[in-house]
């Protein structure tokens, strides 16, 4: 692939698909199901306390 | 007994090509680093044959307790001495070096004393041995707890901490002879390149080992950003080190790249060493010990995710702005001026996480010192988040770029926010690790924190007042197009913003001197009497039922 060809698949379907990759990866938390997850994730360093 | 002559065999025959290839040497710091190499590795031989059990004497000096708990926290309490005594070498080097900056006497006269050279001791010294080890430390100490599972290969694990002390000791003593790549932050030559390289990938084999053997469903927050720490880390140091020396027993070599692509890979790898090193895997710190320290969870563990990913998209992109107006191509330039720019928002939103985390028990900021040094470390990580960007823009760097604005924002990162949160976590680390009920003192906790505050204070403004104005006296013109200032004026106009600077810095290192007292008699299993940092509010007239009144 010549430097030419990288750069416009870079600006155009590799940014579109870090984009929509991103996107994913942060709204994926927000998922309704996740909600007690994440509260059960936050909390889990606080279990089990004799062991630091 | 048969593993110990192949042991005992190994060492000497490591020990043995060393001093050859120290003898074949075609430069004198090769044959003094290959003469370090041999002498490691006659102490590990001397380690393996005598029957006494160093390790034990060792950690009897220094008062640790033996392993019989869950959790292997050998490493974890060397790795907090190696963070303290590393701390002390490289802050000294650093008010030494600042010192010089204001009288330049005391550059002794001497090579080995110039600023040139000690001034990537000291910042090696404070990033990679104090940072570094601060960072092997918390990150064997958290990922075993958050995993509720003892550390992978526990002699990998002491490997990595001694072949880490072994990579910085190599570095600094080959700064003094003058051994250099001459890239910022990458200056150790390719042989401890790649030794580092190699501890590095057993750094990683431990944790992922240890997240492997997990008894807990979910990998903790703190766990993603060491884990990308260490992971980014040695794809930056491979790619920024590719060299070619030009010969197999010196110490020189060449880089692969040239002119400007080998500017933008050196800020590529020298951004992110900040983004990945001096941020995330403090971060990881933040995530575990702000919550354990203020007792409570994390404000929203929802943002800390959206805080890391959006750490790792955009901070690989914000390289290019140490490049402004340079030969780099424009378009990538602004390309790097609008990452550092979208940056702003994640930093601050992790910064809010962090702070909102003590919501509801912001009277701990009173009462409990160590929590005073984590939000004062937030703060500083929110100013520097905030200055960096602002700095980024091109407009700005127009006038900031090569000043001394530059150095008291890395130092307002660097002592604020990394200084800060580590010097937290050690106080949070040294009872537990050490079985003490309560530090030392606590009330030295708070004159270290006073110290460092406003030493800082001291060496972020005079370097505020300084860089603005060398920026606004290098490029003042005359009526008729002449430079007004020459370079020595400028220089001479900086004297007392150095004094000033100096000055903070030495605060900053009586504050970490008062640390390694308090740790030291907390080791030995001192409590100071002194007066409590909050007394019980407590009314004994006031505590007691109403007295019946009669109806009437």
């Amino acid at each position: 692939m010549s430097y030419d060809a990288l750069r416009h698949f870079a600006d155009s379907w590799g940014l579109l698909a870090m984009a929509l990759l991103f996107l994913t990866l942060i709204a994926w938390p927000f998922r309704p199901s996740a909600r007690a997850r994440n509260q059960e994730a936050a909390n889990m360093i606080f279990k089990d306390d004799e062991h630091g | 007994m048969d593993t110990l002559v192949a042991k005992a065999g190994g060492w000497l025959g490591l020990a043995l090509i060393a001093l050859v290839m120290a003898a074949v040497a075609v430069d004198a710091p090769f044959a003094v680093h290959m003469i370090i190499v041999a002498l490691a590795a006659l102490l590990m031989l001397w380690a393996t044959v005598s029957r006494a059990d160093y390790e034990a004497i060792a950690r009897g000096l220094l008062k640790m307790p033996g392993d019989q708990g869950l959790y292997d926290d050998g490493p974890v309490r060397w790795g907090v001495v190696a963070t303290l005594f590393w701390g002390i070498a490289g802050m000294a080097a650093g008010l030494f070096i600042a010192l010089q900056l204001a009288f330049p006497a005391l550059n002794l006269n001497l090579e080995y004393t110039t600023f040139g050279r000690l001034r990537p001791l000291h910042t090696s010294a404070v990033i990679f041995a104090f940072g570094g080890n601060a960072l092997i430390a918390t990150s064997f100490y958290v990922v075993q707890r958050t995993c509720r599972a003892r550390l992978a290969f526990p002699s990998l694990a002491r490997f990595v901490f001694w072949g880490y002390q072994l990579f910085i000791v190599l570095a600094a003593t080959g700064y003094l002879m003058g051994v250099t790549e001459a890239k910022e932050y990458a200056e150790p030559e390719w042989y401890v390149d790649l030794w580092l390289t190699i501890v590095w990938v057993a750094y990683l084999a431990v944790f992922v080992g240890t997240i492997v053997k997990r008894r807990e469903p979910h990998i903790y927050v703190a766990n993603w950003f060491y884990l990308s720490f260490i992971v980014t880390i040695a794809m930056l140091h491979i790619v920024n080190n590719l060299s070619i020396p030009a010969s197999i027993v010196g110490s020189k070599s060449y880089a692969a790249f040239a002119g400007v692509q080998d500017a933008l890979t050196q800020w590529w790898y020298g951004h992110n060493a900040v983004g990945f090193f001096l941020t995330a895997g403090f971060l990881a710190m933040m995530y575990y010990f702000v919550p354990k320290q203020a007792e409570r969870p994390v404000y929203s563990y929802r943002l800390s995710i959206i805080h890391f990913w959006s750490l790792i998209f955009l901070y690989i992109w914000a390289g290019p702005h140490h490049l402004h107006y340079t030969a780099l191509p424009d378009w990538a330039q602004t390309l790097g001026m609008v990452f550092s720019v979208i940056l702003w928002m994640p930093s601050w939103g992790g910064m809010i996480n962090g702070l909102m985390t003590l919501n509801g028990a912001w009277d701990k900021i009173r009462t409990d010192p160590i929590i005073r040094m984590m939000v004062m470390a937030l703060a500083f990580y929110g100013m520097s988040t905030f200055e960096g960007p602002m700095m980024s823009i091109k407009w700005v760097n127009s006038m900031s770029h090569y000043t001394d604005w530059t150095i008291g924002h890395v130092h307002s990162g660097a002592l604020g926010w990394n200084g800060m949160i580590t010097f937290a976590c050690v106080y949070y680390l040294v009872p537990r690790l050490w079985g003490r009920p309560r530090l030392y003192s606590l009330r030295m906790v708070n004159w270290h924190f006073w110290l460092a505050t406003v030493g800082i204070v001291f060496y972020a403004a005079s370097m505020w007042v300084a860089g603005i104005m060398q920026g606004l006296m290098w490029r003042e013109y005359g009526a008729d197009g002449y430079l007004v200032y020459s370079f020595a004026e400028s220089v001479a106009a900086m004297h007392p913003m150095y004094l000033i600077r100096a000055a903070g810095g030495a605060m900053y290192l009586a504050g970490f001197l008062i640390m390694i007292v308090n740790v030291w008699a907390t080791l030995a299993g001192k409590i100071r009497t002194e007066k409590p940092m909050a007394e019980t509010p407590y009314n004994a007239a006031a505590d007691r039922p109403l007295v019946p009144v009669p109806a009437e």
